[in-house]
Formats: structure tokens, C-alpha cells, sequence
């Protein structure tokens, strides 16, 4: 008993300093810096702009990593191919990549002397310091998430359900639209979510490609970096909060959505 | 609709479930595929069904090369093992399925489903999801989708196969009656040569990816083709060269010139009969089969010694 007790402090003694701490940091320090300057820092139009910036990412990314998370789980889970298990892998990269080696990787393919670079330069496309390559770095770095849950849920299902519409007249698009993703659905919003929280805490890939130019290439943690180099700690302290508040909700939402998927 | 299997062929990687099987079902019949698991029979079903791609050989579904037909297009209806049922929809919904991927008019379905329903007893159980359902509840309504799209042939794998005894009695006889009914060639898969010999008009006996025979009920346990179906269909022991049925063995006790000794290992009440396991002097098994009254008269008991004399054996020439 008595070790048991043990264990479960140690566990919650844990948790509570790596991961609420810095939180309940947070809105001290703020207190102490005042809550005006904060205020008026996240009301201020680069940090509006900069919010903005992040939220666009996420709506292009995340739509993007759900379709492919679901297309590569099918794969994964449903076909027999050559590469299948170097496509299982793959998917799995941004987990172990740091951000970091994926926003300089992409600088080197899109930069003035990479493979791609000097054309789309000839083309007219902008893509380094500018939203391309940040929604490139985002996606990347949030890609795994979607598939990573659809997997799982894909194998218990079984295809049976699936043979069994076959057999009754429906295509291979009917079945996936009314038997699949209907079997799924808790999964699939499950990973979106994951994601999109993913998308919004991204900070090393895009700090590389983006330039974080204010007022126009600067998304909301690249604000917050931005504020603390800027000896503004009030500033950061204020942002910062904004994203932490977005935590909580995804973390509820996450809770929220849980047992259904475990009954799903 | 006819079906016709010709030289189908179908491995696993090392394994041969189907090695060039070729088998005629005429339009109309209820033929039953039985074996042991792992003979191909379920393997050759969804073949039929276009589940399955052959490696070799062809599909002919009323005389036309169906092998390259993709499933939904053969108008076939597949019953599975384990259900298969739309868990995310209700009852109705799950049998209102093909009705609604063929795009038919709302009343159309309405009016069909509830006929359907009515056809497997489930009309007060409409609304429940599948989760909600006994296992008997849940396969009457897979049966029911799988006749809503009135198909040219119906295919059962091993349909009751996960249902307790009662209810699986049940099914059957109901499948009899709706075959009876509705004369849609039907075909099912089973290991239960109890549910082949009792419902099937034809007989389809696999082992080992082959077909052993393809016969009447009657036929198949009266006249077997070989050692396999003898001892596969219905019980069989070996005497001397041939072999002999559980109720084809005379007891007597005491010994004349035709008689073997043996001894009564085990002996069963199983309601009208009582059946005995007996090994022979030469470590033989033979089973055998009683009238309760004879084996009263008798006064069997188990460790007892009693002498055997079959009356009718079956011969193969060349045994394996």
C-alpha cells in the first residue's frame, strides 16, 4: 500500500512540476508585470496580425494532414503493397525529426541555390519568408497525428463491414464515405484536434523559413519569442497566456472526445 | 442462377487453399460446401462472391465469365460468420442499405424493409442499433439485407456457425423454408455436416483445396467415394479391410465364428440412443450405436467384454 502511494505522488509530483508549474508561472509573473501592459500587448495589431498568421496555417494544414492521415492509414492498414513498411515509417518521421532540422532542410530545398528554389524564383512564387513554406514547415511537423490514430481504430474495425457493402452493391467510394469514415469518425476528429494543437504550438520549423517578419510572417510563438528578445516580458507573458488558454481548451475537447472514441 | 467453378485455382503464399476445383451448382438449388477448416470451401465462396481474385481458372455465373465482375456487380447476397453489420446504423437502416446505394424511391424502401423485417421477426426491433442484438438477432437481420437487393444467388459463410445450438436449429430450418419459398439458388459453407446433411439438396465435400465428392445427402452417407468422405460424413470406425457405421455393428454376448471380442471402454446416454466406444482385441477402435432397449437387454456396462460382428461394411479399393 505504502508503495503504491509511493509511486502515484511520485507521478503526480511530477506532472506537477515539469508541466503545471511553468503554467502557474506564467500567470503569476504576469500579475507581477501587470496585467495592463499584457493586455495591451495581445490587442496590439501585430499580435492580432500574428494570431491571424498562425490561425491561417492551421486552416490550411490541418485539412491537408486529415485527408493524407486517412488515405495513409487505409494504406497502411487495408492494401498489400511493395514499401508499405517504409511508408509506415515515414509517417512517423516528424515525430523524431526536431523541427528545427525540418524548417533548415526545407530553407535548402527552397533557398536561392536549392533544387527547387531557383525555379520558383523564376516562376514568381515566394516561398521562404513567406506563408508557403511556413504552411509546408507546419505541415510536416503536424503530420503524423491523423494516421497515428486512424490506424489503430482501422485494424479493430476490420474490413468486414467493408466486404459485406461491397456485396451489396456499393462502390469502393460509397463504402469508404458510408461504412469507413462513418466507423472512424471519433478517430479522425481525435487526430484533427491533436493537430491542430500541434499546429498552433509550432515554433522551430517556421522560426527557420519564416524570417518572422512582424505584421506579416510572424505567427503567434514567434510573437512571443519576439516580446522576450525584446526584454518585454509583460508582452510574452501575455501571448503566451492566449496560447495556454487554446491548450486547455484543446486538452478539454481531447477529454471530451475520449470515451466516445474508446465506445466508437 | 447457375454457378460454375471451373479449375479455380487460389494459394496463400506457400498454401494451396483451392488446387483446380471445378464444381457446377444448378439455378434453383441449395447446395452446402462442407469440409474441415482449412479445406477451401469458404475460400471457394468468396471466389464466387468476387471477394477473392483466383490465381487460375474462371467464374461462370448463369454460363457468363463473372471472374473479373467486381463484387457489387454480380448480384450476389453474402451472409458472414461473424455478421458483418453496419454497427454505426440502426436495424432498419442496416437492411435499407442496398436498397438506398440503388438509389430506389423512399416509399419503395420503406415498404420493402418492412416486408424484409417481417421475413426474419424482427419488426419490433426496427430502431435498435446492432450492439442492441442477440447474435440470432444480429445474422437474421445481415440475412434480411442480404435478400433486400433480391439477389440472383445467396452465399452463407459459415452462417450460424457462431450461434448456440438452439438457435442455430432454428436458422436452419428457416433457411430451409425460405429456400423453399423463394427458390434463390443458395449456397453455404459449413463444417457441420449435421446442417449440410439436413438442409442441403446437394453436397459438396472439400478437403485439402479439393473436392472429394458432390452428392445427395443420401448418396454421401450411403455410398461415400472414398475413406474421407466415409469417415468425414457421419461417423465410421475401420474393420478389417472396409469400414463400418456406428449402427451397423451387432453385439452379442457370447462369441460365434463371425464375432470379434472387444471391450466396452465408454459407454453415453445421448437421448434415444446410447452410443459406446470399444477397442477390439487387435487395439482397434470401433464406435457403436444403440437402441436405449437393446442396450438394456444387454445390460452393457462400461469395462465389460461383449463380441462385435459388423452387418453391413463399405469397401474402398484403393484405400488410403
Amino acid at each position: 500500500m505504502p508503495r503504491r502511494l509511493a509511486l502515484r505522488t511520485a507521478a503526480v509530483g511530477y506532472l506537477l512540476v515539469v508541466l503545471l508549474g511553468p503554467l502557474a508561472m506564467l500567470l503569476w509573473r504576469l500579475e507581477e508585470e501587470g496585467i495592463g501592459r499584457a493586455w495591451s500587448a495581445v490587442t496590439e495589431p501585430d499580435t492580432v496580425h500574428a494570431f491571424a498568421v498562425t490561425l491561417e496555417i492551421a486552416a490550411i494544414a490541418v485539412p491537408l494532414n486529415a485527408v493524407f492521415g486517412v488515405v495513409c492509414a487505409l494504406l497502411i492498414v487495408r492494401r498489400r503493397f511493395r514499401g508499405q513498411g517504409v511508408l509506415n515509417a515515414f509517417v512517423d518521421l516528424p515525430l523524431a525529426l526536431s523541427p528545427v532540422v525540418v524548417g533548415l532542410s526545407l530553407f535548402l530545398l527552397y533557398g536561392r541555390t536549392g533544387w527547387f528554389g531557383p525555379w520558383l524564383t523564376a516562376h514568381g512564387v515566394q516561398m521562404l519568408f513567406a506563408l508557403p513554406a511556413m504552411v509546408l514547415a507546419t505541415v510536416f511537423v503536424s503530420l503524423p497525428f491523423v494516421a497515428r490514430e486512424v490506424v489503430p481504430t482501422l485494424r479493430e474495425l476490420g474490413d468486414e463491414q467493408e466486404q459485406a457493402a461491397r456485396t451489396l452493391g456499393a462502390s469502393g467510394w460509397q463504402t469508404f464515405v458510408r461504412i469507413t469514415l462513418p466507423s472512424i469518425r471519433w478517430a479522425v476528429i481525435y487526430g484533427v484536434v491533436v493537430t491542430t494543437a500541434r499546429c498552433l504550438g509550432e515554433y522551430g520549423a517556421v522560426a527557420v523559413v519564416s524570417g518572422s517578419i512582424s505584421g506579416r510572417t510572424e505567427t503567434a510563438t514567434l510573437r512571443v519569442q519576439s516580446y522576450y528578445e525584446n526584454l518585454d516580458q509583460a508582452g510574452a507573458y501575455g501571448v503566451s497566456l492566449v496560447l495556454a488558454a487554446i491548450a486547455v481548451v484543446v486538452l478539454v475537447l481531447m477529454t471530451l472526445l475520449k470515451p466516445r472514441q474508446a465506445a466508437a | 442462377m447457375s454457378i460454375s467453378a471451373r479449375n479455380v485455382s487460389k494459394r496463400f503464399g506457400d498454401y494451396a487453399a483451392l488446387d483446380c476445383v471445378s464444381v457446377e451448382v444448378p439455378g434453383g438449388s441449395l447446395t452446402a460446401l462442407l469440409g474441415p477448416s482449412g479445406s477451401g470451401k469458404s475460400t471457394l465462396l468468396r471466389i464466387v462472391a468476387g471477394l477473392e481474385q483466383p490465381d487460375g481458372g474462371e467464374v461462370l455465373l448463369d454460363g457468363v465469365d463473372a471472374t473479373a465482375v467486381a463484387p457489387q456487380q454480380r448480384g450476389v447476397g453474402f451472409v458472414f460468420q461473424h455478421y458483418a453489420a453496419f454497427k454505426h446504423m440502426t436495424v432498419r437502416r442496416n437492411v435499407a442499405f442496398p436498397l438506398q446505394i440503388r438509389k430506389r424511391p423512399r416509399a419503395e424502401i420503406r415498404e420493402r424493409v418492412d416486408a424484409l423485417l417481417e421475413l426474419v421477426q424482427l419488426q419490433g426491433l426496427a430502431h435498435r442499433y446492432p450492439a442492441q442484438l442477440s447474435g440470432g438477432q444480429r445474422q437474421r437481420m445481415a440475412l434480411a439485407r442480404a435478400l433486400a437487393a433480391e439477389p440472383r444467388v445467396l452465399l452463407l459463410d459459415e452462417p450460424f456457425g457462431a450461434l448456440d445450438a438452439r438457435v442455430r436449429a432454428e436458422l436452419r430450418s428457416w433457411l430451409r423454408r425460405l429456400h423453399d419459398e423463394t427458390h434463390t439458388t443458395t449456397v453455404f459453407v459449413t463444417h457441420d455436416q449435421d446442417e449440410a446433411m439436413e438442409i442441403a439438396d446437394t453436397v459438396v465435400v472439400m478437403n485439402r483445396g479439393r473436392i472429394e465428392q458432390v452428392a445427395t445427402p443420401r448418396i454421401l452417407y450411403e455410398q461415400p467415394s472414398n475413406e474421407f468422405v466415409m469417415s468425414f460424413v457421419g461417423e465410421a470406425s475401420r474393420f478389417g479391410d472396409g469400414w463400418v457405421r456406428p449402427h451397423d455393428v451387432e453385439v452379442a454376448l457370447a462369441p460365434d465364428e463371425r464375432t470379434r471380442e472387444a471391450l466396452i471402454e465408454r459407454l453415453a446416454h445421448v437421448g434415444p440412443e446410447v452410443r459406446a466406444e470399444l477397442v477390439r482385441d487387435d487395439g482397434e477402435r470401433v464406435a457403436l450405436q444403440l437402441s436405449r432397449d437393446e442396450a438394456e437387454r444387454l445390460e452393457l456396462a462400461p469395462g465389460q467384454i461383449v463380441y462385435v460382428r459388423p452387418t453391413r461394411t463399405t469397401v474402398f479399393r484403393d484405400g488410403v
